[in-house]
């Protein structure tokens, strides 16, 4: 149990889609035994190389990193089995095999950022995912790819870049790289500005990662022009897990030690998330391409786990992690469902895309699904963490009333633009006279119903999810005590 | 069966009924209408037979699970969800009939997709009838929205597609943007929100902000149509007429006329908010829609135009009827759910025999035909007398208790609104019925006698039924008076 990491940190040879399938879904199965682990709050910690901490590389699993575990190994695990037909169609055989490997890499590279216990293990592990999603988002047949992933590249670099800034400062007044260490080091910090600069430096860093507005420019084409099922694995978790770095440093390491740190955080990323949720999903609703509608409607659902996280209270805390979860949820089935459909249709502006669900009903159905669950249709995931995000907001004071406004505003935004999709593929005529049903190749469809129905499942029984989400808030709020 | 499966049995039944029907659409229409039929006369005996329990004073309910702490799915039937699911659940069998008739007369395409979203809808209403909290209440508003959807916008073509967008539009609009605010402020101020007799939230919620969440509640509830949201009850008259007439005269529409009441009566408490001074704009919101409704349903030329706006007035008389805050009047509310009913669902049956014997859809067109079509136009007849409010119909009834409970209130505004309503229905109907029976039909019109036999049954069927509701309404009033019992 304890050695579970160590098996995501394998370095994947030049290992072809079975393979690939199988590390994934093993590292998924241990993500899955690591949560059964902690559900009873227990961390699970494994010291690399036998050497104790803060000395050694210390690896860490606690409520907060299951629930982003799970989501990671699980949009892995889900993409890379859905994804053979799909790649077959997208990648040339002869680079296939490199083509999973780097998957895996960036699988693995996102899996330790969520275990490592220590701020530089961090840096490398989000350097190994960086550089693989790269070569992952340029693999496509789609030459616009290639200026996309050069702003991804150049935005990602100056990201890390201000987080190492920002970990340097830290490692210089408090000499440790632990995070646990590094908090209860901080006590004896009397000078406490360069502190300050480096919670300034890895917050706007990771928020670049995070694509948090203003500074999510590189996402929408990034998701856009990459492989279709790259696209769901990485609109399912990459972005979350900087999210999940971000909240860590800030809630683990600042909250306690800075003074008024929380209301800083909270006004520096309130109105940056009130804006992007207003402005991302008005983009969504007129946006033509499918693709980049959902792409950048991500922008906007990000921007509701940076509110929940900007409360600053134990509601609004288990609200972001519950977001992160659902949204996982939500967005990889509408990824995975317009893989399906770009297995047929090669163009995916929402003008070429009519009457669509008489030839693929199933994948359709699947994309209203998962559609309701981002709008927060009751009986859905997404209605559980709007939910929460709303509670929250109301037990936030006299400001709550505008934060529940901008989160029902958005919703409805959420309806325009989803409901287009909807209306193109139903009740729009044909493009071509054609409407025999082709589906695209059953493993593809079934992962799709899958989770179109784990976002039912969530929906209706959140128990599981709720229960990490809310022990993650407590655990994290419990730092600043 | 024990009343709990009886209930999960009401509302998966459509479901699954829905399922066979899509599975019948590819063999045959004959076995689908069957599967149909079989469906609706199987949930009416199911709902039906939970009704001596509830004479009885039996409060069955069933919890389905829990999402989180004080947040459940969970049923229970009481005396008004009671007569809503088996209205609902009765109509639908009449109406299914007729939907038979009327949509092979009329040779629509997707005939299968029609009658499985039908189930569908049947399902959601059977749903929010016996909601037992408010958040299953809405869970299942919601979902009587989408599917109701396809129906709506059944013709495809861009006008169509354009009013289905309003319907669509308004309905999740004020659902999503003041419903749900208003769920989740009570469960935050309640701590609960399950349906309590007496209310939950006396004592919990100061002066101003009770008037507020009656405002979320009332205006987010865009199913009951009242002005400003009835926007979508016009538009939605593109459906096909079954649909306009068990949804958008039954089903939809009482939805929300029901959800109001329930939440007067269970959420807030009569009691309660007579206490409230703030909630008191209720009465004067129901009586301008009354009014304004009806002035415009006497400038509409198309039939059905008509029927809806005169849905609308009627409508904001169960509100009124509510927000009198009466025990009569409360009794009024309900029956008149049940009256209006009878009345405008054969009101709009006959709209749609008139087009498809005819293809006449406008009230000008309609000179002469009552001889063309006899029964229809007698049924016809029967409904607008039930909706002005002449005996011996099923409105009287109605307008009667509300009357008494106005009265009981000593609330002239609400008194003078009925009578004021009274004189406008009178003046819209009327005139129809003149031209229907007496005036001399226009020469040069198409050949055509009745409408297919089905949907001719079924107009006469609820012809009938809101003849007989006029003489036998002493159970649907002793059931309802359980709701109020004990307040006097």
């Amino acid at each position: 149990m304890l050695s579970a990491p160590l098996i995501i940190l394998l370095q994947p040879r030049g290992l072809a889609w079975a393979g690939a399938t199988a590390a994934a879904l093993a590292s998924f199965a241990i993500a899955v035994a690591l949560t059964i682990a902690v559900l009873d709050g227990q961390t699970q910690v494994y010291a690399m190389g036998g050497w104790p901490a803060p000395y050694g590389i210390e690896l860490a699993v606690d409520q907060f990193s299951a629930l982003v575990l799970l989501v990671v190994t699980g949009a892995g695990a889900g993409a890379l089995l859905a994804a053979r037909s799909s790649i077959d169609q997208q990648i040339e055989p002869e680079r296939q095999p490199l083509f999973y490997s780097a998957w895996l890499l960036g699988l693995a590279g996102l899996a330790g950022i969520v275990v490592a216990a220590d701020a530089f293990n961090i840096f490398v592990f989000m350097e190994i995912s960086s550089l693989s999603s790269y070569v992952l988002i340029a693999g496509g047949p789609d030459r616009r790819a290639l200026p996309a992933v050069f702003k991804y590249l150049i935005m990602g670099t100056i990201g890390a870049t201000f987080y190492l800034i920002g970990v340097g400062l830290i490692y210089m007044m408090t000499g440790t790289l632990n995070l646990a260490d590094m908090e209860a080091r901080l006590g004896d910090v009397t000078e406490l500005n360069p502190i300050l600069v480096a919670a300034g430096f890895i917050t706007i860093g990771l928020a670049l990662k995070a694509a948090v507005f203003p500074l999510h420019v590189w996402l929408p084409n990034a998701y856009t022009h990459s492989p279709h099922m790259i696209t769901v694995f990485l609109a399912a978790c990459a972005t979350k897990v900087a999210i999940y770095v971000l909240i860590r440093f800030d809630y683990m390491v600042f909250q306690s030690k800075l003074d008024d740190h929380a209301t800083q955080f909270a006004q520096f990323l309130m109105p940056l998330a009130i804006l992007g949720i207003l402005v991302a999903s008005a983009v969504a609703m007129f946006e033509g391409h499918l693709k980049r509608l959902l792409a950048t409607s991500s922008v906007a659902q990000i921007a509701y786990i940076i509110l929940g996280a900007s409360f600053v209270s134990e509601s609004g805390l288990a609200a972001s992690a519950m977001h992160i979860f659902n949204h996982a949820l939500a967005k990889g089935g509408l990824f995975l469902a317009v893989a399906c459909l770009a297995y047929h249709y090669r163009d995916l502006r929402l003008d070429q895309l009519g009457g669509a669900a008489a030839r693929m009903p199933f994948t359709s159905a699947a994309l209203v699904v998962c559609g309701f669950s981002l709008i927060g249709i009751p009986g859905t995931a997404g209605f559980i963490s709007k939910w929460l995000l709303i509670t929250a907001a109301l037990e936030s004071g006299p400001l709550g009333w505008i934060l529940v406004a901008v989160i029902l505003v958005s919703s409805l935004m959420a309806v325009v633009y989803i409901w287009r999709i909807v209306e193109t593929l139903y009740f729009s005529d044909s493009a071509k006279g054609d409407i025999a049903v082709a589906e695209a190749p059953y493993p593809m469809v079934l992962v799709t119903w899958l989770v179109a129905l784990l976002n039912i499942g969530f929906g209706l029984f959140p128990t599981m999810p709720l229960t990490l989400a809310n022990a993650s808030a407590a655990l994290l709020m419990g730092y600043s005590g | 069966m024990t009343p709990e499966s009886t209930i999960l049995a009401a509302i998966c039944l459509p479901l699954a009924g829905a399922l066979a029907i899509g599975l019948a659409g590819r063999v045959s229409p004959n076995l689908r209408e069957f599967v149909t039929m079989a469906t609706a006369g199987c949930l009416a005996w199911l709902v039906w037979s939970l009704l001596p329990l509830l004479m009885a004073g039996g409060r069955p309910g069933v919890a389905v699970g829990e999402l989180m702490p004080g947040l459940g799915i969970a049923f229970e039937v009481e005396p008004l969800g009671m007569l809503f699911a088996a209205l609902a659940s009765g109509l639908w069998i009449v109406n299914s009939i007729y939907s038979i008739g009327y949509m092979r007369g009329n040779k629509e395409k997707n005939q299968t997709r029609f009658f499985v979203c039908f189930a569908l809808a049947l399902s959601a209403t059977m749903g929010v009838a016996f909601a037992g909290n408010l958040f299953t209440l809405f869970l299942f508003y919601e979902l009587l929205t989408l599917s109701t959807y396809p129906l709506v916008s059944h013709k495809g073509d861009a006008a169509t597609v354009r009013s289905a967008r309003v319907y669509l539009g308004v309905l999740l609009t004020t659902s999503i943007g003041l419903f749900l605010p208003a769920i989740i402020w009570t469960y935050t101020v309640a701590g609960t929100g399950d349906f309590v007799l007496g209310g939950v939230l006396a004592g919990k919620l100061g002066d101003p902000e009770v008037g507020l969440l009656l405002a979320l509640f009332v205006f987010g509830i865009g199913k009951a149509a009242v002005m400003p949201v009835h926007r979508w009850l016009p538009a939605a008259m593109v459906a096909p007429t079954p649909v306009s007439a068990l949804l958008h005269a039954v089903a939809v529409v009482k939805a929300g006329v029901f959800a109001i009441t329930k939440i007067i009566a269970y959420v807030f408490g009569i009691d309660f908010l007579f206490d409230s001074p703030s909630s008191g704009w209720l009465l004067y919101v129901a009586v301008f829609t009354i009014v304004t409704a009806s002035l415009v349903a006497l400038r509409q030329t198309n039939i059905k135009r008509l029927l809806a706006y005169s849905t609308i007035a009627q409508l904001s008389y169960v509100v009124m009827a509510a927000a009198i805050l009466k025990p009569m009047a409360e009794v009024g509310a309900a029956i008149h759910i049940v009256a209006h009913a009878f009345g405008k669902i054969t009101l709009f049956f006959a709209a749609g025999a008139i087009y498809v014997a005819s293809k006449k859809t406008e009230i000008y067109q309609l000179k002469g035909i009552g001889r063309r079509m006899p029964w229809t136009m007698a049924a016809f007849s029967i409904g607008a007398l039930s909706m002005i409010g002449v005996p011996p119909t099923a409105g009287f009834v109605s307008k009667w208790y509300i009357l008494a409970g106005a009265f009981e209130a000593n609330n002239l505004v609400a008194v003078f609104t009925i009578i004021a309503s009274t004189v406008l229905n009178a003046a819209y109907f009327l005139p129809i019925l003149y031209m229907a029976w007496f005036a001399r039909e226009e020469s040069g019109g198409a050949e055509h006698g009745e409408a297919p036999f089905a949907a001719v049954l079924a107009l006469t069927i609820t012809a009938l039924l809101t003849l007989a509701f006029f003489l036998f309404n002493g159970s649907v009033i002793e059931l309802e008076s359980q709701v109020v019992r004990g307040l006097d």
